[in-house]
């Protein structure tokens, strides 16, 4: 194997990769927070809607789910314009990433919600709970501890699956490593740090979460 | 210059489909294979293996396949010539299924009650045979539905091989579009074609949950 490594070209531009580091969190967060809006939305709709809305949040879902997220960005961001919806390749990005998150979202929320079950919000009332202490202590609560841990994992994949927005040249780590790949020609390397760089967010992220968990749930668990 | 979307277009798009299946099932089978042996490492009574089991998970599952692709890709420059993008894409993806695979397994494993393993030694058997004979064939029945369940994950992942150059149907899609410029038509169709491909498997890992899911209760 004749190569010689040479990382000092991602040291000489690492502001460029700090920079892409910190758009892939500002997107996968905003996506991610717009995207459970759609998936309570979603869950809302599913488990109380009529008919119709059912059948429309399934259809969503389920288009959604059975598709690479790759085709959904190329449509959103290619396909759109042509029918006369207009964006930047961010704001394709972020929508792509909304509706994509969005399903997984939904189908998590929902089942967090079907986990309660009627009788439980009927012993709280009948424990002479207010209806509002029913909704926060019998409902809330326990949904969120129940569904907390998949969304969480839904938000390392999204952030992961984020990387190909690269495609579309939306500007995040990936986009980044490839500006500095294009300009270098050191791809190896540019690469495993951006690889290394993805694989600490996840870590960091996932410990943050499971620090959250312990310090919010677990403990009130036992009061 | 531009030529309107065809029927031949919508040929070459269907063709395509077999490039995308075959790469699904080369990065199954290694995957499956692979996934196997991180599974029974994952769960090995030797804690080195545990380890290493571990790490290998969270290296694959921890950064994006995106990511992988480029380093199988890139990384065989350093060995010198080129690599041809199927090949990447081939182990790329067979890598990262093993994760999956071996970190999906490894559940269905550890699901099998441990007084399993106690009447399998009660009755003789060393650790090879209880989980040749004992555990593994019971775990696989709890396993047939999230494996098809990955393979649905796994056909939408080999798209990313369009990324590198591998015609399957994503870049069969780029194509046409280049020539079609109908991006919206083209790639409605190139999505229903991954439907088609992935919804009977999600209705069926559906359907296999409510059938052996419950079964080693």
């Amino acid at each position: 194997m004749n190569y010689t490594f040479h990382f000092g070209v991602v040291w000489d531009d690492w502001h460029a990769l700090a920079w892409g580091t910190w758009l892939t969190i500002q997107l996968s967060a905003s996506a991610m927070v717009l995207g459970l809006l759609v998936a309570i939305a979603g869950a809302l709709g599913k488990t109380m809607g009529p008919k119709p809305v059912r059948w429309l949040v399934d259809a969503y879902v389920e288009a959604i789910r059975n598709t690479p997220f790759l085709v959904q960005l190329f449509l959103i961001f290619f396909g759109l314009p042509a029918a006369g919806l207009r964006m930047s390749a961010n704001e394709a990005a972020l929508f792509a990433m909304v509706v994509n998150v969005g399903a997984y979202a939904t189908e998590i929320v929902r089942a967090g919600i079907e986990n309660i079950h009627r009788g439980q919000v009927e012993a709280g009332l009948a424990l002479g709970l207010r209806p509002l202490q029913v909704f926060r202590y019998v409902i809330l609560f326990p949904a969120l501890q129940t569904i907390y841990p998949a969304l969480c994992s839904q938000f390392i994949l999204l952030m992961l699956s984020s990387s190909v927005v690269s495609t579309i040249s939306a500007q995040e780590l990936t986009a980044a490593a490839n500006d500095l790949q294009s300009r270098t020609f050191r791809s190896f390397e540019i690469y495993i740090v951006v690889t290394a760089i993805y694989l600490a967010l996840s870590l960091a992220f996932s410990g943050t979460f499971a620090a959250i968990r312990r310090a919010v749930f677990v403990e009130t668990g036992k009061r | 210059m531009f030529h309107h979307f065809g029927t031949n277009d919508f040929l070459f798009l269907v063709a395509a489909i077999r490039w995308t299946l075959a790469l699904s099932a080369i990065a199954f089978i290694g995957g499956g294979i692979g996934g196997l042996v991180v599974a029974l490492a994952r769960t090995a009574p030797l804690a080195p293996l545990r380890l290493a089991a571990t790490g290998y998970i969270q290296l694959f599952q921890g950064t994006p396949l995106l990511m992988q692709l480029f380093l199988v890709f890139f990384g065989a420059n350093m060995f010198g010539g080129r690599i041809d993008p199927l090949i990447a894409a081939a182990i790329a993806l067979t890598l990262n299924a093993a994760a999956f695979l071996g970190e999906i397994w490894r559940g269905c494993i550890e699901a099998i009650p441990r007084g399993q393993w106690e009447a399998a030694t009660a009755l003789g058997l060393r650790y090879p045979a209880a989980m040749r004979d004992i555990v593994l064939p019971q775990a696989a029945r709890i396993a047939v539905a999230p494996t098809v369940g990955f393979l649905v994950l796994l056909v939408k992942s080999t798209s990313l091989a369009s990324i590198i150059g591998f015609v399957e149907i994503t870049r069969a899609g780029q194509i046409i579009n280049n020539a079609t410029f109908q991006p919206f038509l083209v790639f409605s169709v190139v999505a229903v074609l991954y439907f088609a491909l992935c919804w009977p498997l999600s209705l069926l890992s559906r359907h296999l949950e409510t059938r052996f899911g419950t079964v080693s209760r």
